[in-house]
């Protein structure tokens, strides 16, 4: 009794979910075709889903995700080692922390991304721009979810740690460093996500890279189905990339 | 945050001698950086066009701060971000007090909005020019479509938070719908939703921003990419200096005003 209801509560909402995303692309696809909505402004769903071969064939859409994958990992290893350390050095450094914890949270809700003609100068138009600008985007909650997984270490583990005298780099890599680690990663996991939505986004603005200057590239050159399959085919990314981190982050906190 | 707020309280004592030893840590840390800059600027070893001297841009940004034009583009900005944060709030409060009251609306489309929300928004320009135009109607809808994420999921997972016994005396006193919302729901979350405002003002101003610079002849976006055409950095710097204090300082205001201060301090 209680395994089918458990299956029906997850079937119901689940066959309504995609019951009406499917309703509503039918819904579009019909009033296109009776000509209530412009086809030149909204192609038809089934044009779109034809497009999608033609997208990854022929956009060399291999070599374009690659690009932005590499552009994320750089900025991904980048915000973490930065990001680490310095929440290490706040860490240890309570007054240094007193006085730029704050800041770090503001620059965490500052509109970075505004910065990339500034970067645009700095690095010009290659992929570092792109990568320093998911670097610096993504730095803030790596810090300061670094210094939150270090200072909620618990006391007895550091007096553990004490009792053994060990050094402060084995305190570190032994006690801190692992205890902190869940939420470090929760840290990286919000920094990598802030990091992918800034390369996709400035590769989109400044027509460079990968993914985001397909979708340019195709608007450009109004292949409306196909705008909308590469739009479909980064979103489909993102949350690829959103489930993955937040699976992991789900394990290491059954770990801890 | 509570884990952080530990350590400063068993750091606090050490500064009470000095309790200006904060204050004194931050000018220092600002006076380095300026110095920093300014040394960079006369060494030579980079463009002085890319880092110009601080007086350079302290002009800069007084000539800017002095320039009708500028305050006829910022209000253009917040207009578009304006009327994008309320479309898209009043969408998001909508579904979001869908999505909270109805477990079974919230089981089949939460989810996607959950997924969808940290997809980068400014792949949607192209479709919004096509939809509203190259003017302020794409502008305005890039701001609403940032925010309507962080609002719908804030206000519904407010409304799951609020106390059932709020929900049973509104029933007891038949309450119709409008009333449960109005007199019970919306006052009872009043702290979600406007956190969910806050970070919704955020993206919004971000969204809008980044449309104004990738299309635009108006705006602070506008203004941006101009002078980024034009090689004007000491313009640029102030620009974004003015832009980060106007956000970062509204950001905290919107926080200020729904009382999100008073619940930290608590």
């Amino acid at each position: 009794m209680t395994a089918a209801l458990t299956a029906r509560d997850r079937i119901v909402p689940l066959a309504l979910g995609l019951g009406a995303i499917a309703a509503a692309i039918g819904a579009v696809e019909v009033l296109i075709r009776l000509d209530k909505i412009n086809r030149f402004i909204v192609p038809l769903p089934s044009q779109i889903a034809l497009s999608f071969e033609r997208v990854i064939l022929e956009e060399d859409i291999v070599n374009r995700f690659r690009l932005t994958f590499l552009e994320c990992l750089t900025a991904g290893a980048m915000i973490t080692v930065v990001g680490v350390l310095i929440g290490l050095l706040l860490y240890r450094v309570a007054l240094l922390r007193a006085a730029t914890e704050t800041w770090v949270a503001a620059m965490a809700s500052a509109p970075t991304v505004l910065m990339y003609p500034l970067f645009l100068v700095i690095f010009g138009r290659s992929a570092w721009t792109i990568i320093m600008m998911g670097f610096v985007s993504g730095l803030p909650p790596v810090i300061l979810k670094t210094i939150e997984g270090l200072a909620g270490t618990r006391r007895v583990l550091i007096d553990v740690g004490r009792s053994f005298k060990l050094t402060p780099a084995q305190q570190f890599v032994k006690i801190l460093f692992p205890a902190a680690l869940p939420t470090i990663f929760v840290g990286v996991r919000l920094g990598l996500i802030f990091t992918l939505i800034n390369v996709v986004g400035v590769e989109f603005l400044i027509n460079f890279g990968g993914l985001g200057q397909l979708i340019n590239d195709l608007a450009e050159r109004y292949d409306l189905p196909g705008t909308y399959a590469a739009i479909c085919f980064v979103i489909l990314v993102s949350v690829v990339f959103f489930v993955a981190t937040e699976w992991i982050e789900r394990w290491l906190r059954r770990v801890d | 945050m509570a884990q952080t707020g530990r350590l400063s309280a068993r750091a606090a004592p050490r500064y009470a001698a000095w309790p200006h030893a904060v204050t004194l840590v931050r000018v220092a840390i600002i006076l380095a950086v300026l110095v920093v800059w300014e040394g960079l600027a006369r060494s030579g070893w980079l463009y002085q066009d890319v880092v110009p001297r601080l007086e350079i841009i302290a002009a800069a940004l007084w000539k800017l701060l002095s320039a009708p034009d500028y305050y006829v583009n910022l209000g253009a900005t917040a207009s578009e971000v304006g009327l994008g944060l309320a479309i898209g709030g009043t969408l998001g409060l909508a579904v979001g007090l869908a999505l909270g009251a109805n477990r079974l609306m919230a089981r089949a489309f939460e989810a996607y909005l959950y997924y969808l929300g940290p997809t980068p928004k400014i792949i949607f320009f192209p479709v919004m020019i096509m939809w509203f135009g190259v003017g302020p109607g794409s502008k305005v809808a890039m701001g609403a479509i940032s925010c309507f994420f962080p609002i719908a999921l804030s206000t519904a997972a407010g409304m799951r938070q609020i106390d059932q016994v709020l929900i049973r005396v509104g029933r007891s006193f038949r309450c119709s719908t409008w009333q449960m919302v109005t007199k019970i729901y919306l006052p009872a979350m009043r702290h979600p939703i406007i956190n969910g405002v806050r970070l919704g003002l955020g993206v919004a101003i971000i969204g809008t921003l980044l449309a104004e610079l990738k299309l635009s002849n108006r705006g602070i976006g506008f203004l941006i990419i101009q002078a980024y055409s034009l090689f004007d950095m000491p313009r640029m710097y102030a620009m974004l200096i003015v832009l980060f204090v106007l956000a970062i300082g509204v950001n905290a205001l919107v926080g200020r005003l729904g009382g999100l201060h008073a619940i930290r301090t608590r």
